[in-house]
């Protein structure tokens, strides 16, 4: 059982309010994602929720019961920390077996957990060594391993893959998910890679200066972004956001349009309304060609081309938007 | 240093100063060596030539000679578990943010930088003086009698005032160790459950390791030569000779260089097995 709320959360360092106030429902077996830009309190909310930072004011909540002035150990949440903290003088056995230790289980215990749990992650072969004779991507399974042997309520990874390379990080990604799968355990999740969010979240948190944008999922926020923050943090490449002229034509003071959501023919289209643009730098990915345009009246604009178009550095282009995907925002920056 | 070239430019650098390091050790290793197997006494006829082992059969055959290895490695032993103990409690206490931090780590250090021939002298008439010292104060105050510390209680009194001479020096390499560690590593045992005492045991100390280490072995070759605090406290009486003390009384006080001489090779000996003992033990902290 894993269900986490958080009633009116805050947070000061002194005289700076890191969270302002925060209510957030997480469901037993979600895996919930937190992102943001870097500082805007992702790690704080975390450790709240760990029990590793006292919340300022508010009620936090596991399972129903009030959790707020419980110590870390008895919340029964289990954290992957970013630089992993491995215990470096002990070997691989030792370190996924030490919550176990501590809880008092007895060895023959011990060691039937630590074994199913370095065969899940891959880790027998490496079960003896320490530390620091193990890559980057094993040490993150020892942390895996040494959060899942104490069978939590909710596991908490604080950016665990920032430190792997870009292949690796997709495989561990995949892993994760897949681990969350089997366990159905909750979990929450704090990166600022989007595609993370993305790809393995059930429910995103977009969090800015201490404040939860929007709450909802992947898919939901590509499609309704609340307001223009969150519309331009979801989704890769950025969308493009128009003001002025261009955007009062399509009837809002600011309209955002997505990369892929853009048409480019080398002609000019019969349908009115199409930008004419010069292509900037062209970047070809094989499956996609992503264009850097600067379009006549509305700005640069980039877009998500197929991969096999043929454009160059200052060919001239047509951009079409698709009008059903087109976002308005007022002059606030909501929604509209 | 990767390259041939960069590699015996070095050699050629680092000469010098082995060279003179070399030099600095062998010339009076060697000159020891040289008088220990003569009979010398400077005020009795100077140097009477060869005499072999004698020299050495005597001094080990000297009633002193074991009492005084045996208290060497009681001082030793005793400054290293005191310092090494608080010195730990010291460097976790002052890891704490507190007001005023900076200073108090200053007059921690302090002690290192007063003579040992002081600080002995203070020790010996401020605090132990058995009438006017500051325990003899503190003692008459609970009504006990005072204890004459420097005869009733010499060789401890001895480890107490090395102790404090040596506990700044503890401190602050096992500070700057207990500042290295990863933060992250005790939240995560914390998490783990680990209480304040176990996160001492598993995380902590094994961190200390190879800090205490250092310190255990720098402080074993300082505290086998300790002279001064001897000299001015109990001049060696009531059981405070050390090895060095008692090769310095068979110099200076017998005036017998021969015999001197010998008992410093012995001396060299015995560093060197408290050395290759303390490396077994330890050692293996410093190559983890
Ligand atoms: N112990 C602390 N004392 C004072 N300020 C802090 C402390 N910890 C964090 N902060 C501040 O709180 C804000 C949020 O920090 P936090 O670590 O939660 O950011 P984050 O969203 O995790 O960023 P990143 O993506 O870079 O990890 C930052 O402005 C930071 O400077
Ligand atoms: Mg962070």
């Amino acid at each position: 059982m894993g269900s986490i709320s958080l009633k009116q959360v805050t947070k000061s360092f002194g005289p700076v309010d890191v969270i302002k106030p925060i209510d957030l429902e997480i469901e037993d077996g979600e895996f919930v994602v937190f992102v943001g830009p870097s500082g805007c309190g992702k790690s704080t909310l975390l450790r709240l929720i760990a029990g590793l930072e006292d919340v300022t004011s508010g009620h936090i909540e596991i399972d129903g019961n009030d959790a707020t002035t419980i110590p870390p150990a008895k919340r029964g949440l289990a954290m992957v920390f970013q630089s992993y903290a491995l215990y470096p003088h002990m070997s691989v056995r030792k370190n996924i077996a030490f919550p176990l230790k501590m809880a008092k289980v007895d060895q023959a215990e011990i060691d039937r957990k630590v074994d199913d749990a370095a065969r899940v992650l891959n880790l027998s072969d490496y079960i003896d060594r320490r530390p620091g004779q193990l890559s980057g991507g094993q040490r993150q399974r020892v942390a895996i391993g040494r959060a899942i042997v104490r069978e939590p309520a909710a596991f908490l990874f604080d950016e665990p893959l920032s430190n792997l390379d870009a292949a690796l990080r997709g495989n561990m990604r995949l892993e994760i998910s897949e681990l969350h799968q089997t366990l159905k355990t909750t979990m929450i999740y704090v990166t600022h890679d989007q595609v993370e969010a993305m790809t393995m979240a059930d429910k995103i948190v977009v969090l800015r200066d201490g404040i939860i944008e929007q709450v909802g999922s992947p898919i939901e926020l590509y499609k309704n972004p609340r307001n223009l923050f969150v519309a331009e943090f979801i989704g890769s490449p950025k969308m493009n956001i128009i003001k002025g002229a261009a955007a009062e034509a399509l009837g809002a003071p600011t309209i955002g349009v997505r990369p892929e959501h853009i048409e480019v023919s080398k002609t000019k289209p019969k349908a009115d309304g199409a930008w004419k643009g010069t292509v900037g730098v062209s970047e070809h990915l094989g499956s996609d060609t992503f264009l850097h345009m600067d379009a006549e009246g509305v700005g640069t604009i980039n877009v998500r081309a197929d991969g096999e178009i043929e454009l160059r550095h200052g060919d001239t282009a047509w951009l079409s938007p698709q009008v059903s995907k087109i976002h308005r925002f007022d002059a606030a920056g909501m929604a509209a | 240093m990767a390259t041939q070239n960069s590699r015996s430019a070095a050699r050629l650098m680092l000469a010098p100063a082995v060279i003179l390091l070399l030099g600095w050790m062998l010339v009076p290793l060697t000159m020891t060596l040289w008088f220990s197997f003569r009979k010398y006494l400077p005020l009795r006829g100077g140097d009477q030539g060869w005499v072999g082992f004698d020299n050495y059969v005597r001094f080990v055959s000297s009633s002193s000679f074991w009492p005084s290895v045996q208290t060497t490695l009681i001082i030793v032993g005793g400054v290293l578990v005191i310092t090494v103990v608080f010195g730990i409690l010291l460097a976790l206490l002052l890891d704490q943010p507190m007001w005023g931090q900076g200073i108090v780590r200053i007059l921690v250090i302090a002690p290192f930088f007063v003579m040992p021939t002081v600080s002995a002298l203070v020790w010996k008439n401020i605090f132990m003086d058995p009438v006017n010292g500051l325990f003899a104060h503190l003692w008459k105050f609970f009504g006990a009698t005072p204890i004459e510390w420097l005869s009733q209680a010499s060789v401890q009194s001895i480890i107490m005032i090395v102790s404090w001479q040596w506990l700044p020096f503890a401190t602050l390499i096992l500070l700057t160790a207990v500042q290295s560690l990863d933060g992250e590593q005790l939240e995560a045992s914390e998490m783990d459950g680990a209480k304040p005492l176990q996160r001492f045991g598993y995380i902590i100390l094994p961190h200390l390791a190879r800090a205490i280490t250092i310190v255990v072995l720098i402080q074993t070759i300082f505290l086998l030569s300790i002279f001064a605090e001897i000299f001015v406290t109990t001049g060696g009486a009531f059981g405070t000779k050390t090895l060095s003390y008692l090769i310095f009384q068979r110099v200076l006080e017998s005036q017998n260089i021969g015999l001197g001489s010998a008992g410093g090779i012995y001396a060299v000996i015995l560093a060197n097995i408290v050395a290759i003992f303390l490396m077994r033990i330890v050692g293996k902290n410093l190559d983890a």
